[in-house]
């Protein structure tokens, strides 16, 4: 019943965030490279808000512009709102985050997909892998069709043994009422993969028509033109709206009083779910004193009259979600279009992935995205691409390319995974990251384009502009560092024009900007440049100058910890025979298998004195310990 | 090398009390300058060459100890990186006042096994000696461990649980803002941040001077008497602090608790632990008290085993025996006023060979072999929790006064306008010295934090 299909160099399994991101970047690097996901019309798609960006996910979305992904560019193309969020507070945490037009986000992404020379897209259910020797070799579909390759991407997101809950009804299904993927996950349990079951949710959504907005407080985009991505020329002036209002004590009572249909409470959900994103029951009962949660009522697209709930995601029974609905200002004559629902799926427990994604069980398997234990569209585009790159790599004969938590949110995100693992769904937040004042948003492309660049991802005509950007800045730093400013009385007088004391002594304009009245632009005033910069090159001139003491001082912690991170651990070492290590410390080192001494040192249970026996045992090159 | 310098005690204290500071990175001999007054610079000398002074005391000037400091250049040193060996002579409190004033110079206190990390780092390492290191290494880290433990049950550590909570709540807060810029949390202001510092800064303040004062330190060698009923125990306690803090009977089973005395046994601290005899027993009190016998076996530094000269050896001996296995222990044989009937080749056999003193409490005979005994093994280095207590010491005090500059530092930035998700940089690393002085992980508990204290998500 099954025929021999083609071979490919790269099999792609799944077409969500993940699955798009590497399929281009295995095209894109010279691979041959196949797609294979359940649905075409559901590339791309966004089961939950429709929304992309915001702290740390936004900046996510500017790595994988950085090194050549397609989710910022295509976002920039089909997006309702735009905002930048934080900008009261400093630049480490400055953020950019789009409403998405659903539907268009979805054709734009399969549009680019089509286009792509190397790649071929085929709407298929993957049932089996094909196990050579342990090796991964190729995929075999549901219709039978056996795909050789050199390795297989897997991202099948929240699809497998998916189980969608509302209320007392339980079904089998992915999101959105698609099909499950069954067979797929008993087979990566028979291959020997330890899973966990995990839980997320999403609100009802309503008809715009049925709401009242002159009950809830307009959200409007920003007015300046903002994108995601270096290349983006063409900005969307026309956007929407979005709408916030808020549950109050009638919508709390009716949840208290119906809680015991809550599947949460009645012990019908399993997996774990989310503390970030918790449904509205469970914020009610959590947090009973707060008396009113908010709700942002976000337009789903353009062509659509379809509205996201957002705060109200619940696995309540359908009716008692239409009553809570009516309870809630401007919302009370909203006709629900969608059930809001639970949905339990099988993840990978991460800590079986190198750092490359390659699952250490079979080589030539690499997994990205939901099924990695993650959550969020930008998290699984982030490993999407990660994981493409080094599956093409790996085809190539290269060696994996793995950013450090130095380097990216994304380092962060995949190192956090195989390192920690994760008991719940994860979710990047800014406070992850150690060195976040490095991994700002406006200097992604400084950080990583260089390595898009050399990994094949980033062209040639932007690679030029990238560079010629780079140098603006660098000589704009230099020449305020150079020039000095004497204290004379036409100074003083300027000085005092923009606020700011008189100064005492010949000072550095790098210094003076560090005043926190002064603007790049007000200096120039004192000394204009004689090049001319673009508003991106201004400000990073001024957030490198302004604050160099503390980007200093992370720079030295990142220091220290390359030095550990430097030193790798060789292949053949043996945890069972280093005979000082504290047992909790060899366990958790042979199941992590970290590639560097800095890996290992992030293990927790792996103490310092662990870590200094394992330097002598490797330095010993194994002899007893 | 570019590293920054660490200092610690490298040898436990030699046969003639003379204790080695050792101090590795590529500021050690200017940092030991500010403290060492002799006649030429450190830092103008040649390598390997040993030179006499004194160390002051960098802020009072007042002399601390006689020394004899030796300097060596990298790279022929054990780490590659300058080193500086500091020779105290003047004691247990001269050597902690010494590795004091040199933490104030900016070297910072080495982590267990740091030496061995930066001399492997920099591509050398002694290999013969990599076992006895791994050894040390382990050693002192579960002897540092323990020491945390029994810290973290004491008063310091509530009164850091509640500084630290004071700031996880408000990092907590920051990154809500940051994270969740819509959520209707009130947004911090930075006036109540630096409200906030300004309280945390008196409190460490006042941790510090207490710190200072060397409560700590005070502890000394926790040595635990362990013994049948009836053997003397307590007896030997009441001798060797010359109270009669404990009752002594001739009633088995009379202590049923752990009592605690400080005493001076020939120049060293021992902080003595009489607990209830050890054996098998039906009445409850008796056995909790059996169990905090147990528990002080277990956090003891120095295990003084004790047996009776005029009986033979018995099953609840035997299993004691096997229980010392792999503490330091000193086996003493009381009642040698009365007649032997206890087997001392048994003894030693069941022992592993380890020191067997015979002395009588009652007579007096054979007391003062016991205390020579303690010294020689404390000198030899095979008792080392006497640099642990009082590293544990320096260690919490340059934590403290890290956190306290990083406070510092967060009201400093403030006040020039830093935004405040930058001078949170400098607030978890305050939380994270704190989280270190108690042994407390870090990593997760921030994210726990944020997810308790608000109501967040779609
Ligand atoms: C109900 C719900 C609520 C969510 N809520 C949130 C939220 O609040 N916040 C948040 O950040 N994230 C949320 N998410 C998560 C977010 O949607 C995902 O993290 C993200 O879409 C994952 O991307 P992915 O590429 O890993 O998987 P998906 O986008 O799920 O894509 C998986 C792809 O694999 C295909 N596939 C599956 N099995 C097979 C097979 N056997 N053969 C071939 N193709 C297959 C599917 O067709 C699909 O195209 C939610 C998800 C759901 C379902
Ligand atoms: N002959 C003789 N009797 C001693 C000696 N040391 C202690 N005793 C006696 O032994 C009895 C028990 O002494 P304790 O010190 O109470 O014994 P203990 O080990 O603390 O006993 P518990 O607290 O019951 O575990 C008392 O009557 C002491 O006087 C000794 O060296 N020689
Ligand atoms: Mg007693």
């Amino acid at each position: 019943m099954s025929y021999q299909a083609s071979s490919f160099d790269v099999i792609v399994i799944g077409a969500g965030h993940a699955g798009c991101e590497s399929a281009l970047a295995a095209a894109r690097m010279g691979c041959k490279t196949l797609l294979l996901t359940l649905s075409l019309d559901t590339i791309a798609y966004m089961p939950c808000n429709p929304s992309i960006g915001g702290p740390a996910k936004g900046h996510v979305v500017r790595e994988i512009d950085a090194l050549g992904g397609e989710m910022g560019k295509n976002i920039d193309k089909t997006h309702i709102q735009m905002r930048m969020l934080n900008t009261g507070k400093g630049p480490a945490v400055y953020a950019l985050r789009a409403q998405a037009d659903k539907v268009l986000y979805q054709r734009e992404m399969k549009k680019v997909l089509e286009e792509e020379p190397n790649l071929t897209l085929h709407q298929n259910m993957v049932e089996q892998l094909i196990i050579e020797d342990g090796v991964c070799k190729g995929v075999i579909t549901r219709t039978g069709a056996k795909y050789l390759s050199k390795t297989v991407v897997l991202t099948t997101g929240t699809y497998l043994r998916g189980k969608i809950i509302i209320g007392d009804l339980q079904y089998e299904s992915g999101p959105n009422n698609q099909q499950p993927s069954i067979h797929l996950a008993h087979h990566l349990q028979e291959l020997g993969f330890d899973m966990v079951r995990f839980k997320t949710g999403t609100p009802p959504r309503i008809n715009s028509r049925t709401i009242d907005t002159t009950k809830m407080e307009i959200q409007p985009g920003d007015e300046e033109p903002r994108a995601f991505s270096f290349e983006t020329k063409e900005y969307i002036t026309d956007q929407l709206p979005c709408w916030l209002t808020y549950t109050n004590e009638k919508t709390h009572q009716y949840i208290q009083d119906n809680l015991h249909r809550a599947p949460m409470y009645s012990g019908k959900i399993e997996g774990r779910g989310p503390r970030y994103c918790p449904s509205i029951e469970d914020k009610i009962v959590r947090f009973a004193d707060k008396n009113r949660h908010q709700i942002f009522i976000e337009p789903e697209g353009r062509e659509t009259l379809e509205m996201y709930v957002q705060g109200l995601s619940t696995s309540l029974p359908e009716d008692v979600q239409q009553d809570i609905l009516r309870t809630i200002d401007g919302l009370e004559k909203a006709q629900m279009v969608r059930t809001g629902y639970a949905i339990e799926y099988d993840a990978i427990v991460p800590t079986q992935l190198w750092p490359s994604l390659e699952t250490k069980l079979v080589p030539g398997l690499f997994t990205a995205g939901q099924i990695n234990g993650t959550s969020g569209y930008e998290e699984a585009a982030a490993q999407g691409i990660m994981a493409g790159i080094n599956a093409a790599r790996k085809v190539q004969e290269q060696e994996p390319v793995i950013l450090d938590r130095s380097e990216a949110y994304i380092g962060v995100l995949i190192d956090d995974l195989v390192t920690k693992g994760t008991n719940e769904p994860y979710r990047l937040l800014t406070s992850r990251a150690e060195y976040r004042l490095l991994l700002r948003h406006d200097n992604a492309d400084l950080r990583l384009t260089d390595k898009g660049y050399a990994i094949g991802l980033i062209k040639e005509d932007r690679y030029q502009r990238f560079i010629a950007k780079r140098e603006a800045i660098e000589t704009e730093i230099e020449r305020l560092r150079r020039t000095k400013l004497t204290p004379n009385a036409e100074i003083q007088a300027q000085l005092a024009e923009l606020g700011t004391p008189d100064l005492n002594n010949v000072m550095e304009l790098a210094n003076l900007i560090k005043r926190p009245e002064l603007s790049y632009q007000d200096i120039t005033k004192l000394s204009p440049s004689p090049n001319e910069l673009s508003d991106e090159e201004m400000e990073q001139v001024e957030i490198q100058l302004k604050y160099e003491g503390y980007i200093q001082k992370s720079l030295q912690q990142v220091d220290k910890m390359k030095r550990m991170e430097g030193k790798r651990i060789p292949q053949w070492v043996d945890y069972t025979a280093i005979s000082g290590l504290s047992s909790e410390a060899r366990e958790k080192l042979q199941q992590v298998q970290p590639v560097s001494l800095g890996q290992a040192s992030r293990i927790s249970g792996v103490n310092p004195a662990d870590i200094s026996i394992l330097m002598i045992y490797i330095e010993q090159g194994g002899r007893t310990a | 090398m570019e590293n920054d310098t660490i200092a610690a005690i490298a040898t436990a204290m030699g046969e003639s009390s003379i204790a080695i500071i050792r101090v590795s990175g590529s500021d050690a001999l200017t940092c030991v300058d500010h403290i060492y007054q002799g006649k030429n610079k450190l830092t103008t000398v040649l390598s390997h060459t040993v030179h006499y002074g004194h160390i002051l005391d960098p802020d009072t000037k007042e002399k601390i100890d006689e020394v004899l400091v030796t300097v060596m250049l990298a790279p022929r040193t054990f780490t590659r990186e300058n080193v500086v060996e500091i020779s105290c002579h003047g004691g247990l409190i001269a050597v902690e006042q010494t590795l004091g004033a040199l933490l104030k110079t900016g070297v910072r206190l080495a982590e267990p096994g740091e030496f061995t990390k930066r001399a492997f780092l920099n591509g050398r390492i002694d290999l013969s000696q990599a076992e006895a290191v791994i050894d040390l290494i382990r050693a002192k880290t579960d002897k540092a461990a323990k020491v945390a433990i029994r810290q973290s049950e004491g008063k310091l550590s509530t009164h850091i649980r509640a500084l630290r909570n004071d700031i996880v709540e408000t990092l907590a807060h920051l990154a809500v803002n940051v994270d969740y810029p819509e959520y209707d949390a009130d947004i911090l202001t930075s006036q109540y941040v630096v409200e906030r510092c300004q309280a945390i800064n008196q409190e460490l303040e006042r941790l510090l001077l207490t710190a200072r004062q060397g409560k700590i330190l005070r502890e000394g060698i926790a040595t635990a008497i362990i013994g049948r009923p009836n053997v003397g125990k307590s007896s030997l306690m009441n001798a060797l602090t010359q109270e009669n803090k404990a009752i002594v009977t001739d009633i088995p089973g009379t202590t049923r608790d752990v009592i605690e005395e400080y005493v001076n046994v020939r120049g060293i601290p021992l902080k003595l632990l009489d607990t209830a005899g050890i054996r098998e027993t039906e009445d409850i009190v008796e056995q909790i008290g059996v169990q905090r016998s147990e528990e002080a076996l277990r956090s003891a530094d120095l295990v003084l085993l004790m047996l009776n000269h005029s009986e033979k050896l018995q099953t609840e001996d035997i299993r004691l025996l096997e229980k010392i296995k792999g503490f330091p222990t000193i086996i003493v044989i009381n009642k040698l006023d009365l007649p032997k009937r206890i087997d001392y080749e048994e003894i030693r056999q069941r022992s592993g060979g380890k020191q067997i003193i015979p002395l009588s409490v009652k007579t007096e005979e054979g007391l003062s072999l016991l205390e020579e005994a303690i010294k020689v093994m404390f000198f030899a280095g095979q008792v080392d929790m006497n640099d642990q207590t009082y590293v544990s010491n320096a260690r919490h005090i340059q934590l403290l006064e890290q956190a306290k500059q990083n406070i510092l530092d967060v009201m400093s930035g403030v006040e020039q306008g830093v935004p405040l998700d930058m001078a949170e940089i400098d607030m978890k690393n305050a939380w994270q010295a704190l989280g270190e002085v108690i042994g407390e992980a870090v990593a997760e508990d921030l994210i726990d934090q944020i997810f308790s204290q608000f109501c967040l998500g779609k």
